[in-house]
């Protein structure tokens, strides 16, 4: 996913002079395609986040889209003042591609696991947030990034992950895609937790317990009338997502439904708040925090209505 | 090269217009950061009177020369000189910090025309100003970049990151500048948190440093007008300058950095300085 988002601010540089790179201290080679055609557009600025916000935030003042890419963690946490004053407060159309974002390098240990990264943002006016859901529907989304006025964090998932989303649906940011008609549950999943909604849906057909999965690859702005239209039929809403049950997309959703009369039960399917520990892979930590396939199933099943 | 806190000029009718107009807005908003906006004023002034091209008629005018004030605390001497230039009325400034005011505690790009960046978190200043400059060299315009810095805010590890990558691409049209007025808010810079050697330090990340009197209206001309903006060495403007310049119960007084509270009996106090003048 990360490669086919780096590979696509090429062709968006081929197609728009407003376009620059900027990475921070990135693997040899990235994006060497853009340095060699390009090179007055491709910027390697090393360990500085802090100023390499604030950088682009000085371009896209005076006329250029910046795509700014580095690890998840250090694209929030460590420049978030920048990301407030410099990008939001100024509504400007930077993007921030954010590698390894949820719990995708695990075995690195918590200063490199983004369970924080959409609540951190979220907060933020003008902010936009996405996570899409696999490979494909990480080209469509860069797509969209030229014309969109503001800034924008998309948060990058492992890689090889399985595609399941549809070239034939059309993509639009704020836009959620249902992935599935469902009955009394209604799951809203977000990155790559999509697929597991949708294998978990899948299974819990088989025990005559119909979900239907809502894949909200745009955390922000929230797509409520997507949800809302849902909403009639739903007894349960689930949300899934591979970040802390603080601020994420459990918090957009709950705030949603908080302020309906007709509220359904709501069942909150995230990482629990505290440090991850244990190594391991992405996998390995998803199934400690009860979010492998197996673990949704049964806490759906024993959820719904 | 200076080395001691000189900044002994005399001040002349336009440095003491300035200040009234600063006292106007700290008398309409009742509130405002005084000794850090008093320092801030000669530079500014020359600024803007001789050394940067704008068109107050058109902020945004694409060739201009950009001024960031990194140390948005100081605005009250940005918001003086904006409006003797015409980039809005002076009677804005008494408005400042009240209700649905254009002028703010601290300088907003959205709201006020000649703002190029919105200020206040101390640090930002100098990436931005990098990003303009890469801008207009990516762009072919000729417009110069100015970044006025506190002294405090030097303790930022952001700007030292700044100051690295302006090197690095050679901004040669990129000019920082510090107003060294050695106090900081708790209290001298030497003892909270020491700066010096400041201008090695400077020079050994690869700026062209200068030093001059922050004060002396003539040696900051001749600093800004000797500079060889074309050189590809970005180059920094140490400015020696006394907190609280003018009012004299003010000079050198951390407890005058900010007054959240100005009474009339302040304004009368601060009047009473210009006029012994």
């Amino acid at each position: 996913m990360r490669q086919r988002a780096i590979a696509k601010i090429l062709d968006l540089a081929v197609l728009d002079e407003r376009v620059v790179f900027i990475g921070s201290d990135l693997g040899p080679g990235v994006l060497d395609g853009m340095k060699k055609r390009f090179p007055d557009r491709f910027f390697m600025e090393g360990v500085s986040e802090a100023n390499i916000i604030g950088m682009a935030a000085g371009m896209a003042m005076d006329g250029y889209i910046p795509y700014i890419n580095t690890i998840a963690t250090f694209l929030t946490r460590r420049c978030l003042d920048q990301i407030v004053v410099d990008l939001c407060l100024e509504n400007l159309p930077v993007r921030l591609i954010a590698s390894g974002g949820g719990l995708v390098y695990a075995p690195l240990g918590p200063t490199h696991i983004a369970f924080d990264d959409i609540g951190l943002l979220r907060t933020i006016p003008n902010m936009t947030v996405a996570a899409p859901c696999d490979a494909p529907e990480m080209e469509r989304l860069m797509d969209c990034t030229l014309d969109w006025p503001g800034p924008l964090y998309i948060r990058v998932a492992k890689g090889g992950d399985p595609v399941i989303s549809d070239p034939a649906v059309p993509f639009a940011l704020g836009r959620a895609i249902t992935m599935r008609e469902g009955g009394p549950v209604l799951i809203v999943a977000t990155g790559v937790m999509t697929a597991r909604a949708l294998a978990a849906a899948e299974r819990l057909a088989a025990r005559q317990i119909e979900c239907a999965v809502l894949h909200m690859h745009t955390i922000k702005p929230l797509d409520e009338a997507a949800i809302l239209r849902h909403l009639s039929a739903a007894g349960l809403v689930v949300t899934i997502e591979e970040h802390s049950a603080i601020g994420g997309l459990g918090s957009a959703v709950a705030d949603l439904l908080v302020t309906r009369v007709d509220r359904p039960r709501y069942l909150r399917l995230a990482l629990e708040d505290r440090f991850p520990t244990g190594y391991g892979s992405q996998d390995h930590l998803l199934t400690l925090a009860g979010l492998d396939i197996d673990s949704i199933v049964r806490r759906i099943a024993e959820a719904a209505p | 090269m200076i080395t001691e806190t000189v900044a002994s000029a005399p001040l002349d009718s336009r440095s003491r217009r300035l200040r009234e107009l600063v006292i106007d807005a700290l008398e309409g908003g009742k509130r405002g950061h005084v000794g850090s906006t008093l320092s801030l004023i000669e530079i500014l002034r020359v600024l803007y009177d001789d050394i940067l091209k704008v068109r107050p008629s058109e902020p945004r005018w694409p060739d201009r020369d950009r001024l960031i004030l990194s140390k948005g605390h100081g605005c009250l001497a940005l918001y003086a000189i904006l409006a003797e230039h015409g980039f809005f009325p002076h009677v804005e400034l008494a408005k400042q910090c009240t209700p649905n005011a254009m002028l703010g505690g601290h300088p907003e790009r959205q709201h006020i025309p000649g703002i190029e960046a919105s200020t206040g978190s101390l640090g930002h200043g100098l990436s931005i100003g990098i990003g303009l400059a890469l801008a207009a060299r990516m762009q072919a315009r000729p417009s110069r970049v100015f970044v006025v810095m506190g002294d405090g805010e030097l303790d930022e590890g952001s700007v030292w990151e700044a100051a690295l990558c302006a090197a690095k691409h050679r901004l040669g049209h990129l000019t920082a500048i510090v107003d060294y007025n050695k106090l900081q808010s708790y209290g001298p810079i030497s003892e909270v948190l020491n700066l010096e050697p400041l201008a090695d330090k400077w020079r050994s990340f690869g700026f062209a440093v200068s030093e001059v009197d922050g004060h002396d209206v003539s040696a900051l001309r001749r600093v800004f007008l000797g500079l060889d903006y074309s050189h590809p060495q970005p180059k920094i403007v140490i400015c020696h300058t006394v907190k609280g310049r003018g009012f004299d119960f003010a000079e050198h007084q951390a407890k005058w950095h900010h007054k959240a509270k100005v009474e009339s009996a302040d304004v009368a106090l601060m009047r009473a300085a210009l006029e012994r003048w």
